[in-house]
């Protein structure tokens, strides 16, 4: 050794960096990708590809050629954004669409905010809902998986845009539900139309448990969005079963549980204190509800996500957590 | 149907944009600052910099405070200079001084050569972290920090860093003296001092408090506090306070008797048009003297591609170069 | 449910490699350099000149205030030079040069290994005692014992607490001093719980030291029998979260109370003496003993298991002098720590000497203590969660960035206890700590510039009515 090296405590680190917790987000989601790739075939396949590659390559070329800057894709989070944003769409999207939310996430929501760490809406959700409102055909147009390998596969909608469509003229939920032999099991193992992400809950758990074990985040916000998700319906149902959809029912579909699980604990476009988290979980597990019972759009988790990160600079600001010592 | 929807929209919207800009007008009448309008023309003819180097929060705050104050002895704007002044005091029917123009000068020359490393810093990029955990990465706990919380505060483009000597360079023609890297230096090294006739100017570049033989250690180009300087400056202008000279710019005529005496250089002379004698005298100290003599000021003529100082005499000279080459 | 504090906290891996090592005495060095200002406070004035002989525990210094401490001679010898060295930061401290001179002792110490149980003094000589022995708290603040044992008037204390957490990593000398010295820590503790007149006092001990749990536990069980003035101290058991260690963290962790912001731990109700204070209490009380040396744990991954050390040092031996007995720096280490990972300093000058609050000579190799380059925060809010103050780091660097001292003050800053808990668990590298200390240091000064005002104000208007 030459010389001492000085420097203020602390002398060692934490095993953390962006990149290990980026890292466990793409390994959390890992069983969701393989799902979806067993049960959409090929089609999945050039949806996460396309959504990766260009999610990376442009926050690459952003960050080089625009910014002049060092790139930024060591730290994983380009790669996080394309693969949820593969999730969110349907297996059927063309690679030119998926490209356009890529370019949407990466170029509009992130970078122009100033790249991770500084984008207010979570990058992903603004890529789909833009593709949302721009593409509302090929975005709703789901497919079916019939079996393994995606062989059968059929397009028709989701169980929530089926009762959506099914409650504006008229039917009974329960018919609708009984019409297109919806169980609960079939949404949890993955046997329902839908994007990608909507199709298995438990894939999606699993990954969220990984995340838990690994302390990469912290359970408050999608327990209270579950909660408050499970409060409202009931009540809602209680009060009229036939018009309104059951609790375990809006838990299971759509994409609640890989929006709860993975984009509303995303942590730039979350709060940063307990308090603020179940607040912000309140928010969006209700704005969902409304949006799926009163609104035109059969799903509300992406509004509602997007809604509730406008707000979390104002939450940020407003709860704080407890202070040793002090009232 | 239709018609009546339009107009009674119309109508609708016209009213109520009619009530609001009467709230809006009253409002604005109830709540109208009255300022005395100088104001206003005072920081018109402000630079703009908000650079707070007047003292004062930014330009508008100094205009107020310039409209309000009785005389303009203790407002300047050291970006706008004189001419700002004169501006300011036409408007407002003062009277101001001339003030001779400032600049910042770096008073360390502790080069990576002269200055050799001790230890390696591993913190935080900034002198204010640095100077808080310990005495710095050189034996000399008085010199730059290398870090650059001076070239961040200067709003101006006037500092860089040097690479090959580590220390803060002054752009002159960049410096408006505002003071903010005087501020930002926690070792203090930075002082604002007189620009001089044609920037010329002598200073003491060290701050080392420290014992002679102990700074000399530390340092090649330290000022040892030997007083030499002081004994020849025949205007009284240097004064030894606690191992270190310092050289009273108000006071110093530029003869450069001291630069030629200083036997490790640490006193500076700057765009000056010809180096100063420095041929051995027989000097108090000739164990030193020698090895130190090429080491000070200019850089020698016959050494062109040693800097191209020679060849920009207004170009701030750094008598470090020369050095790296022994 | 294992016992801790509530709020925030990390847990290093614990890395007490020279757990097993037993306390070997160091031999005098043929110098020692003993400085004035080896505690929290005013420098202690010299009261020796050039030339003279000292002996071993002899005052060499006197305190140069009220919060000041007496500090011996560690050697018999002659006082070579009184002046200017360089501490472990590179800063000038006064220090007084002795040579070595074989090891006489001043009189009136018990130099012998006898164990004292019995103490019949009272209070006021005890407090001399502690006073004159110039003990010092050695948990690492090194504030003056017997200051902290005059409790303001008014202020009753409720709880001794006796901190054995040694929560920093790779530290051991407090576990090998409560598995060697376990009689004489709790004869210390005994002494101070009288001297405070609190009826219980409780030795907290984190569970990865199990050994010293057990085994304190059968100590106060034996000496329980022999006097009555042991009853009331008992040992407990916290879960292993650094920093446990901390005199706040620590009160919240056994009494399960909060000291206020800005309050002391007596208004809590609480006195924290860390176990090497309760031997020195014991030595200058029952043995007449100053502070003339204390453990140092040397050791680091990088270091070979022979080498691992804990040692008794002289106070005012050079670190290299430490080191060279060590084995020398061992190969790979890049940097040198006094103290422990978390909270010790990086030490630039090895001619340094030891202080008698030196707890550790750690190496670390450029692996363990790299900083990975800064990179854009995440909002991950890991540093407000691993805050043992509830703070929020991440805000408080902002507006130390921005030299905002009044969002500054508003959220805090002041009760940051630099633990380095935030920068540790960091994932983006911002350097937290580094910033947020900047800002400490700003707001502290502006609350005792404002504090100074108001009292002077006071005063005036008091001067004024009279």
């Amino acid at each position: 050794m030459n010389r001492l090296l000085v420097s203020p405590n602390p002398h060692i680190h934490a095993p953390v960096s962006t990149k290990s917790l980026m890292r466990d987000v793409v390994i959390a989601l890992m069983p969701a990708v393989i799902v979806s790739v067993l049960f959409y075939g090929l089609g999945e396949i050039v949806v996460l590809a396309t959504s990766v590659i260009s999610c990376v390559l442009l926050e690459y070329l952003i960050t080089r050629y625009l910014l002049k800057k060092p790139s930024t894709i060591g730290d994983w989070s380009a790669a996080v954004t394309g693969i949820l944003l593969a999730l969110n769409l349907p297996s059927s999207t063309p690679w030119w669409i998926v490209f356009l939310g890529a370019l949407f996430a990466i170029a509009v929501a992130k970078m122009t905010f100033g790249g991770l760490g500084q984008n207010l809406f979570n990058p992903a959700i603004a890529g789909r809902v833009f593709l949302l409102v721009s593409f509302p055909a090929a975005m709703t147009n789901w497919q079916i998986p019939g079996g393994l390998f995606g062989v059968d596969a059929a397009s028709g909608a989701t169980p929530l845009g089926l009762i959506n469509e099914g409650i504006m003229s008229g039917a009974s939920i329960q018919d609708i539900m009984a019409e297109n032999g919806f169980s609960y099991g079939q949404m949890l193992l993955a046997n329902v139309g839908g994007s990608v992400g909507e199709i298995s809950a438990l894939a999606l758990l699993a990954g969220f448990v990984y995340l838990l074990v690994r302390k990469v985040i912290r359970p408050h916000i999608t327990l209270s969005i579950w909660a408050t998700v499970a409060l409202t319906s009931l009540i809602f149902w209680l009060a009229d079963p036939s018009r309104f959809t059951d609790p375990v029912f809006n838990l299971l579909s759509g994409g609640m549980i890989l929006g709860s699980c993975f984009m509303a604990t995303d942590y730039v476009t979350s709060p940063m204190s307990v308090k603020g988290g179940i607040v912000f979980g309140i928010g969006i597990g209700f704005i969902t509800m409304m949006i799926r019972y009163f609104g035109s759009y059969p799903e509300g988790m992406s509004f509602a996500i997007l809604i509730m990160n406008s707000t979390v600079p104002l939450i940020n600001r407003w709860f704080h957590q407890k202070k040793y010592g002090r009232k | 149907m239709m018609t009546s929807t339009i107009i009674w929209t119309i109508v609708i919207i016209a009213v109520l944009g009619l009530v609001l800009a009467i709230v809006l007008y009253l409002v604005a009448e109830k709540f109208k600052v009255d300022e005395d309008p100088r104001i206003d023309e005072v920081e018109k003819v402000m630079p703009g910099a908000n650079c707070g180097g007047c003292g004062f929060a930014g330009c508008r705050a100094f205009a107020e405070a310039a409209v309000k104050a009785p005389n303009l002895d203790n407002n300047f704007c050291p970006v706008g200079g004189n001419a700002v002044m004169q501006k300011v005091a036409s408007i407002l029917g003062y009277e101001v001084a001339e003030k001779a123009p400032m600049v910042a000068v770096v008073r360390c020359n502790g080069t990576c050569a002269n200055r050799p490393k001790i230890n390696e810093y591993g913190g935080m990029k900034s002198c204010k972290v640095k100077a808080a955990l310990y005495a710095g990465d050189t034996a000399c706990a008085f010199g730059c920090l290398g870090c650059g919380d001076c070239v961040a505060a200067c709003q101006f483009g006037a500092l860089s860093m040097d690479e090959t000597t580590a220390l803060p360079v002054v752009d002159e023609s960049k410096c408006v003296a505002c003071g903010a890297c005087v501020k930002a230096c926690p070792k203090g090294i930075i002082e604002l001092r007189n620009k001089g006739p044609r920037s010329m100017r002598v200073y003491v570049s060290c701050v080392n408090k420290d014992k002679g033989p102990v700074a000399r250690k530390a340092c090649k180009a330290a000022c040892i506090g030997c007083g030499l300087c002081a004994k020849n400056c025949p205007h009284d202008a240097i004064t030894v306070e606690g191992n270190v000279a310092y050289i009273d710019f108000t006071k110093c005529k530029l003869c450069r008797k001291c630069v030629a005496v200083c036997p490790t250089g640490a006193i500076h002379d700057v765009n000056f048009p010809k180096p100063v004698d420095r041929t051995p005298k027989p000097a108090p100290k000739p164990a030193a003297a020698p090895a130190a003599k090429p080491a000070v000021a200019q850089v020698p003529v016959e050494k062109p591609a040693a800097a191209p100082a020679p060849a920009k005499p207004e170009a701030e000279v750094k008598p470090a170069e020369p050095q790296v080459k022994e | 449910m294992r016992r801790t504090f509530s709020i925030g906290g990390v847990h290093p891996a614990d890395s007490k490699i020279s757990r097993g090592c037993a306390i070997e005495v160091l031999p005098t060095p043929p110098t020692v350099y003993i400085s004035v200002s080896q505690h929290i406070g005013a420098p202690a004035k010299p009261i020796v000149a050039v030339g003279d002989k000292v002996k071993t525990g002899q005052p060499v210094a006197e305190p140069g205030g009220f919060v000041s401490a007496y500090i011996h001679s560690s050697v018999s010898g002659t006082v070579k030079s009184i002046g200017p060295r360089k501490d472990l930061a590179g800063n000038w401290q006064t220090c007084i040069e002795i040579a070595v001179e074989g090891d006489e002792w001043a009189e009136g110490i018990d130099t012998s290994d006898t164990l004292i149980t019995e103490f019949t003094d009272d209070n006021k000589v005890i407090m001399d005692k502690i006073r004159l022995g110039g003990v010092v708290g050695l948990g690492g603040a090194t504030f003056p014992t017997h200051v902290k044992l005059s409790p303001p008037p008014g202020k009753k204390c409720e709880m001794l607490i006796i901190n054995g957490c040694e929560c920093e990593p790779y530290l051991t000398s407090d576990f090998r001093t409560l598995l060697e010295k376990g009689e004489q820590v709790a004869v210390g503790v005994a002494i101070i719980k009288q001297v405070l007149g609190v009826d219980k006092a409780t030795i907290a001990i984190e569970d990865n030291k199990p050994e010293a749990i057990s085994h304190m536990e059968e100590v106060l069980a034996g000496l329980r029998q022999k006097s009555p003035k042991f009853e009331g101290i008992s040992v407990m058991s916290l879960m292993k979260k650094y920093p446990e260690g901390g005199e706040k963290q620590l009160i919240d962790a056994v009494m399960h109370r909060q000291v206020p912001s800005g309050a002391l731990p007596i208004d809590a109700g609480a006195v924290v003496q860390n176990v090497a204070t309760a031997l020195a209490v014991y030595d200058a009380v029952q043995k007449n003993k100053p502070i003339i040396d204390n453990s140092v744990t040397v050791t680091g991954d990088c270091v070979a298991a022979e080498n691992q050390h804990n040692f008794l040092v002289r106070v005012g031996t050079p670190l290299s002098y430490i080191i060279d007995k060590a084995g020398g720096i061992p190969e790979g280490a890049v940097k040198v720590i006094s103290g422990g990972p978390m909270m010790g300093k990086a030490i630039a000058n090895l001619d340094a000497a030891t202080l008698k609050g030196t707890s550790a000579l750690l190496f670390l190799t450029a692996e363990q203590t790299e900083r990975k380059p800064e990179t854009n925060c995440i909002r991950c809010g890991k540093c407000a969660q691993a805050c043992p103050m509830g703070l929020e780091p991440f805000l408080l660097q902002k507006y130390a960035r921005l030299d905002n001292a009044g969002a500054l003050e508003e959220n805090a800053v002041q009760d940051c206890i630099e633990c380095g808990c935030c920068l540790y668990s960091c994932p983006a590298y911002i350097p937290l700590l580094d910033i947020i200390r900047q800002g400490k240091v700003k707001v502290m000064g502006i609350m005792r510039a404002r504090a100074a005002a108001a009292k002077a104000a006071a005063e005036a208007a008091k001067a004024e009515k009279k």
